[in-house]
């Protein structure tokens, strides 16, 4: 086996004494080998979480003949489309403490990998505007509080202090009547996550293949033996297959149907501005989110388009509804303008939670089915995969994220904490 | 205050009409029909910027979108508008406009210390460091977040407003440049319905500061007449100052119109700006080309400005944008330029051509007029620094990667135009979901095959030269008309007078060598407004950053506010060598909507504020206002919370509305339920499958309640259904849940049973219904209808008579949400307050109260009767929540075989119980989870929750519904429940029904 090169660390003396040299004598991050015959582990799809999964493969299981298969570029699906939210204040304590996990995990990421990641523990406030809507706040936030997860319940004027250009206006049309906050929540650099992971398993012995394109998973009884790909067959013990949006294309490869439906969701940034919003506010019921990224743009999520596809792309009318959502939530951004648009593919569970864990196919496994809300989720979904493949039995905050719970019936709705109404 | 930089002869602006306008404090004068940029160089102002990252200082660039440096505040107070393009901005009397990202101002600015820590600051370099210590980087975060940004966001409502037009078209062409103009006439001329948009304030686009002539016309003649005779062709609308910004599916365009800030404020009247929503049978993209900056060290010096832009200052706006330049260039288009500085009396001190032999029509023109041309050269390094002073040039080797010796001249200029080619604004095409093509020939990126019903024609093709914008323009509003319907009428296309063809020979340059002892590219700049150098492309390559999206995301290369326009191609050639690989296998990024910044509110539109989503009101709303009525916010509904009395709390008028129900006789306006009209054949059947109990026994006169499951067997709503005929049904739905229901119904109907012939209609509008609840009520309905009997046993609980109610055709049911003997009156929403005002009246003797959703809500819940959505949350079977009663046995259903999963037959299931709070003054919080013990360590396991909580007047003390794991068999036990702040409250588990268990009064 060919031995990893030792990583570079990255620090500000590493820093300066490249500034001697013009930065001429930096290392790839990553190596970019050509795939080999065969491998312990493949892992299929080069996002976040297939990239932490490979990482804490070697990291935590001492599994580094590993391969990760992209067919475009790393992190170019939901990773670099989402609009980085990160928080953990799930209803339901299975998803919490899934979510949990990966909040801790993210406290130190960028440390851990050497990469920072710009965890950014700003905050995240989800606002109520009826009567209902802080109940649910409140019953999630006490449930919050039993699992060890830091929540709080704020009134319309703490929300106000914390965000004085929100309108908690009494008249508004869907007036804010509190939201709850969890305080260690936040935004991170979406890219910067792929690319860390990337660099920290690369350097671990991972091989991160790019322009890789799985096109057949191949069995022998009734067991994983490899993947067919756009450069040529590769063997693999075992298969982790972390494809988001396209998770149902590949389980039809394994003769699988995914509870899964995929639809495009839609996300903007406005022009970069001088800090206006510190925190990131997230609004069910008046349907918008947002977050100042550190480059000054508004980082602001829409929703779903209702058909489904593969299309990275969807309709005018959603943007339209989420920036009148927006004005109506901040009237004075009225004036701000957008600057971009772009789509991604989410896989939505009828649950709105993943799948995470075996299939009817020995030594296949499945991570998919985030929906809108998996970014948050990528050290987690990593870490607990890893332990699943390694294993080959679920770690225990996974284990409810099987697919037999579509058999059972052991749901965790979590529609209701889900950013974008499903 | 002259304008010492305005040429005394030419352009469009109106000399006579003198502008004042305010730029970082100073007044200056321009000219009606200049921008902002060409007003500031007519001052001989350059320098209006700072960078980004180094805060250099930065100059106008460009003359248009393009432009990545002029980026300004606009206006003061609640009219600012941050990040403006001066190219862009047309001025008006009293505008306003300061730099932005500088402090305390653009003369003096402190973040340009940054300039010396360049080396430190490579892309990138914030992966690599502010991980010490750990918890620092909130901090090291804050100063970032301070540094970075353009603008700043306006902090007071918006006074102005925005609108939307929807329109259709035969064809829309984007662009009213020459080749847009033509194709506009050719499709107008046959007579299609032709809609054709321009970002800028007037048509035209290189027309307004073309050489050439048209039909033996100069070039703004020519134009003049052709948009007089498209203004006299109907169904041909011409917009200015419109930009097309968004290709979506099913040739779906945005357009955002700009209506009034280019007039001064006292004039602006109307909608600030508009979006067109535009589905056209057929699209023409004529959106032109961007010129190309050259990269060389030092290129972002101002006075450094794309030579197409001098042209444009110089000819369109009467700017003398130097007095001495230099050009350089790889092609013959700017000597164009060349030819339009001695026009203007500039002296032109140098042309540095990087081809070794330059050839072209403006060349040989420009040759004619006497240049020092210096050929096979490239300016290597720039001299001065707020602005040119001396261009440094150097001999270019044979493959142009290195220089041909160490020689260098300098040639001293206060102005460079530079020019490496041009790049076909391919963006709408590739919005449309085409690929754009990488052109060997002409060293662009140009249109690939169409993928909806669209042609792009001239620049934005890649067709340079007037004579072919000119006829591909024609030929392609012919075939688009033709393919409409529409003939075309056999008109010969304009064609260009003086100049032969262009001649586009052009010399790839992507990358001028370093001048010799500089680092590489570090100074090179490709992204002004990022400022994003040849080095940083280089290291993200050095460092595995290899896809394009890569090297943008790891250098915000194109990232900015101009997303990439002049630089991207410039970025992803040098990132295409220093890779080995070819320019088309590099491939560009994504272009995708917007093509420029469009504004949030006026994508908002109106649907904001009241408007935001429709607000529903019942019949009767206006009474309850008149009478004090604090509302809730149901769905869409305006729901009556309760009607306070002068002085009365919240918690005392609830206590009397309640009162009232229990003991005399209260009154609600239940019209916001769900009401759905089922009719045909199959209607018994249809109920059948969709609630849970059985619904063919039902008699006609007969009301039953119904459950409705998910798939999964998991409440999603309850009502009640009357049966009004053999095939007539009639059924209510909750106030939330109406159109999901309704909507729910449809699709089984129309996707899972075809064959079933039932009809529905949604009728929750026409008809207003009045809950009449209590003992009395019954005095009370005899009172105003004398044609129903109303003896409990001839009108008995669950059925409904129609009759005349107030002299009005009515339907009265009885019906109980409260557990009361009580009426609800349906009447035709018109008659609602005739009706309502009658009850009221009969009822004064006894004592009617009206009373809102909170009395409602107690009432139920005293009865322990479940508000779904409050009480359940999607995750609870009927069986869960103690309805076993109303689920058959013996039928199918939607979400019965769930019934059978493992987890829906678990026997721990969270059940709804009710709870009595020890402290009989405490009400227990809604959302409250139960734990076990007082003390507990998280986690611990959540086992239940409080759904409803109130303080009960029948009962004199408060009470609660939850839901709770094994709860039914665990009544009697004391549990403790959470008060969100660490405490915690002890109650009772008790029966979900507080009060008639046995439910003598409903059936009294």
């Amino acid at each position: 086996m060919q031995g990893a090169p030792a990583m570079q660390r990255y620090s500000i003396f590493s820093l300066l004494r490249n500034a001697l040299s013009h930065h001429e004598r930096w290392q790839a991050a990553w190596r970019s080998p050509e795939p080999r015959p065969a491998y312990d582990v493949v892992i299929v799809g080069g996002g976040g979480h297939g990239l932490a999964t490979a990482y804490y493969l070697a990291r935590e299981h001492g599994i580094t003949n590993v391969a990760v298969l992209e067919q475009g570029w790393l992190g170019g699906g939901n990773t670099g489309r989402n609009t980085t939210i990160v928080r953990s204040n799930y209803l339901w304590d299975e998803a919490a403490h899934l979510y949990e996990l990966s909040l801790k995990l993210w406290e130190g990421l960028s440390q851990d990998i050497n990469y920072n990641v710009m965890f950014s523990q700003r905050g995240v406030l989800n606002l109520g505007h009826s009567l209902q809507d802080m109940r649910d706040i409140h019953r999630r936030v006490n449930a919050n509080r039993l699992q060890g997860i830091d929540a709080e319940v704020l009134n319309a004027a703490q929300v106000k202090a914390m965000v004085p250009i929100l309108n908690t206006s009494p008249g508004a049309r869907y007036p804010v009547l509190g939201a709850s906050l969890q305080r260690r929540g936040g935004v991170a650099r979406h890219d910067a996550v792929a690319w860390g992971f990337a660099r920290a398993a690369d350097a671990r012995g991972v091989d991160i293949i790019q322009n890789c394109a799985v096109t057949g998973i191949r069995r022998e009884n009734g067991r994983v033996v490899g993947v067919e790909t756009s450069r040529g067959y590769i063997g693999a013990g075992k298969v982790g297959v972390v494809a988001a949006g396209n998770s149902s294309v590949l389980a039809a490869m394994a003769g699988l149907r995914l509870p899964l439906e995929s639809h495009p969701l839609q996300a903007l940034v406005s022009e970069p501005m001088k800090p206006v919003i510190h925190t990131v506010i997230m609004s069910n019921a008046v349907h918008g989110y947002i977050s100042q990224s550190d480059k000054g743009d508004l980082v602001i999520g829409a929703g779903i388009d209702q058909y489904a596809g593969y299309g990275q792309r969807g309709s005018f009318h959603v943007i339209e509804g989420t920036l009148a959502a927006i004005v109506e939530l901040f009237p004075s951004l009225s004036r701000v303008r957008m600057n971009r648009q772009w789509g991604g593919i989410v896989d939505i569970c009828p649950d709105a939670c993943p799948i995470l864990g075996k299939t009817p196919v020995r030594g296949l496994y499945f991570n998919c089915g985030w929906g809108t809300g998996g970014f948050k989720a990528t050290p987690g979904s990593g870490f607990v995969f890893a332990h699943t493949i390694a294993r080959d039995e679920p770690h225990p905050q996974n284990a409810a994220f099987s697919l037999e719970r579509f058999t059972s019936g052991y749901l965790i709705d979590e529609h209701g904490a889900a950013g974008v109404a499903h | 205050m002259t304008q010492p930089a305005r040429l005394r002869h030419g352009g469009r602006i109106n000399r006579d009409r003198p502008v004042a306008f305010t730029f970082n404090g100073r007044q200056y004068l321009g000219c009606e029909g200049d921008t902002l940029a060409s007003a500031l160089l007519a001052n001989g102002v350059h320098m209006v910027a700072r960078s980004w990252k180094y805060h250099r200082p930065r100059g106008i660039v460009g003359a248009g979108a393009e432009e990545p440096n002029a980026i300004v505040q606009l206006g003061e107070g609640s009219r600012t508008v941050p990040n403006a393009r001066a190219t862009q901005v047309e001025i008006h009397e009293g505008l306003i406009a300061r730099s932005v990202n500088c402090w305390p101002g653009l003369e003096f600015d402190l973040l340009s210390l940054n300039g010396l820590f360049s080396r430190l600051l490579p892309a990138g370099f914030y992966y690599k460091t502010f991980m010490w210590p750990k918890s620092f980087w909130r901090h090291y975060e804050h100063f970032i977040r301070k540094a970075a940004g353009l603008g700043e966001a306006p902090t007071e409502r918006d006074p102005d407003y925005y609108e939307k037009f929807n329109a259709h078209c035969d064809v829309l062409v984007a662009g009213a440049g020459p080749a847009g103009l033509t194709a506009a006439l050719a499709a107008a001329r046959s007579g299609a319905r032709v809609i054709i948009a321009d970002e800028q304030s007037e048509p035209g686009g290189s027309l307004l500061h073309a050489r050439e002539s048209i039909d033996g016309l100069p070039a703004v003649s020519w134009l003049r007449r052709t948009l007089a005779e498209l203004a006299a062709i109907p169904d041909v609308r011409v917009l200015a100052r419109s930009t097309v910004f968004g290709y979506h599916d099913h040739n779906f365009l945005a357009i955002a119109e700009r209506l009034t800030d280019h007039l001064a404020e006292d004039r602006r009247r109307g909608p600030r700006e508009r979006i067109w929503r535009v589905r056209a049978k057929q699209v023409i993209l004529a959106t032109g080309a961007c010129e190309r900056p050259l990269v060389f060290t030092n290129n972002d010096r101002p006075g450094v400005m794309l030579a197409s832009a001098i042209s444009i200052y110089t000819r369109r706006y009467a700017v003398r944008t130097g007095n001495n330049a230099v050009i350089f260039t790889n092609n013959d288009s700017a000597y164009a330029t060349v030819l339009d500085l001695l026009d203007a009396g500039v002296r032109v001190a140098a042309v540095v051509d990087a081809r070794e032999q330059p050839r072209g029509p403006h060349l040989e023109a420009a040759r004619q007029r006497g240049i020092n041309l210096m050929a096979g050269s490239a300016i290597v390094d720039v001299r001065g620094r707020r602005r040119v002073q001396a261009a440094v040039v150097a001999s270019l080797g044979a493959d142009a990667n290195g220089l041909r010796g160490n020689d260098t001249t300098v040639v001293d200029c206060d102005l460079i135009g530079v020019s490496g080619g041009h790049s076909p604004v391919v963006h709408l095409y590739a919005q449309s979901g085409g690929r754009p093509l990488f052109d060997e020939g002409l060293a662009a990126f140009v249109p690939g095959p169409a993928v909806q019903t669209q042609r792009s024609v001239g620049g934005c093709r890649g067709s340079f030269a007037l004579a072919d914008c000119l006829r591909e323009g024609y030929e392609a509003g012919t075939a688009a008309a033709r393919e409409t319907g529409h003939d075309a009428a056999a008109t010969l296309p304009p064609g260009p007078g003086t100049l032969e063809r262009h001649d586009y020979t052009l010399r790839p340059l992507w990358r001028v060598p370093d001048p010799p002892g500089h680092a590489r590219g570090a100074r090179q700049f490709l992204d002004l407004q990022n400022d994003v150098s040849a080095s940083d492309v280089l290291l993200a390559a050095r460092e595995g950053y290899h896809s394009v999206e890569h090297v943008k995301r790891y250098t915000a290369l194109g990232f900015g506010t101009d997303q990439g326009k002049l630089g991207n191609i410039n970025g992803l050639a040098i990132l295409a060598q220093a890779l080995g690989q070819d320019i088309a296998a590099t491939g560009t990024t994504t272009f995708r909507p917007n093509y420029t910044p469009v504004t949030f509110g006026a994508i908002a539109g109106r649907d904001l504020g009241d408007l935001f989503e429709p607000i529903r009101l019942t019949a009767l709303h206006a009474w309850h206002v008149e009478h004090g009525a604090e509302f809730e916010n149901v769905g869409q509904w305006k729901r009556p919370w309760y009607y306070p009395k002068p002085g009365e709390s919240m918690h005392e008028a609830v206590r009397r509305e309640c009162h009232a129900a229990r003991n005399a006789v209260a009154m609600m306006d239940a019209s916001t339920l769900g009401k759905i009209d089922i009719q045909g054949p199959d209607a018994a059947e249809f109920l059948n499958r969709v609630y849970t109990n059985n619904w063919h026994t039902l008699k006609v006169g007969q009301c039953r309640y119904g459950l409705m499951l998910r798939e999964d067997g998991m409440v999603m709503d309850d009502g009640v259904t009357s049966r009004l005929g053999e095939n007539h049904f009639y059924m209510t739905t909750t106030t939330g849940g109406a159109a999901r229901v309704y909507a729910w119904l449809e699709r089984w109907l129309q996707t899972e049973w075809p064959e079933l012939k039932v009809y529905l209609t949604s009728v929750t509008d026409h008809w207003a219904t009045i809950a009449v609840v209590g003992p009395r009520s019954r005095e009370v309905m005899k009172g105003v209808c004398g044609d129903i009997d109303f003896g409990a046993a001839s009108f008995p609980f669950m059925s409904f008579r129609d009759g005349t109610v107030a002299e009005v055709a009515a339907r009265v049911a009885r019906i109980s949400f409260s557990g009361e003997l009580a009426y609800e009156v349906s009447v035709p929403a018109d008659y609602a307050r005739h009706v309502w005002k009658a009850l009221m009246a009969a009822g004064a003797p006894h004592g009617i109260t009206p009373y809102g959703t909170e009395a409602m809500h107690v009432l139920r819940a005293e009865k322990g009767y479940i508000i779904v959505g409050q009480d359940t949350d999607g995750s609870l079977t009927p069986q869960d929540l103690g309805m076993e009663w109303i689920v058959s046995k013996t039928k199918d259903f939607i979400g019965r075989r769930s019934f059978a999963r493992a987890d829906t037959a678990r026997p721990d299931r969270k059940q709804l119980v009710g709870l009595q709070s020890a402290d009989p003054a405490l009400v227990l919080p809604e959302g409250g989870q139960i734990v076990d013990r007082p003390q507990w360590t998280a986690p611990v396991q959540t086992t239940g929750h409080v759904t409803s909580s109130y303080f009960s007047d029948a009962l004199g003390r408060p009470i609660a519904l939850a839901v709770l794991q094994s709860g039914r068999s665990r009544i009697g036990q004391t549990i403790y429940v959470t008060l969100g702040d660490g405490r915690v409250a002890p109650a009772t588990i008790t029966h979900p029904v507080f009060l008639d268990r046995e439910g003598k009064r409903q059936h009294g």
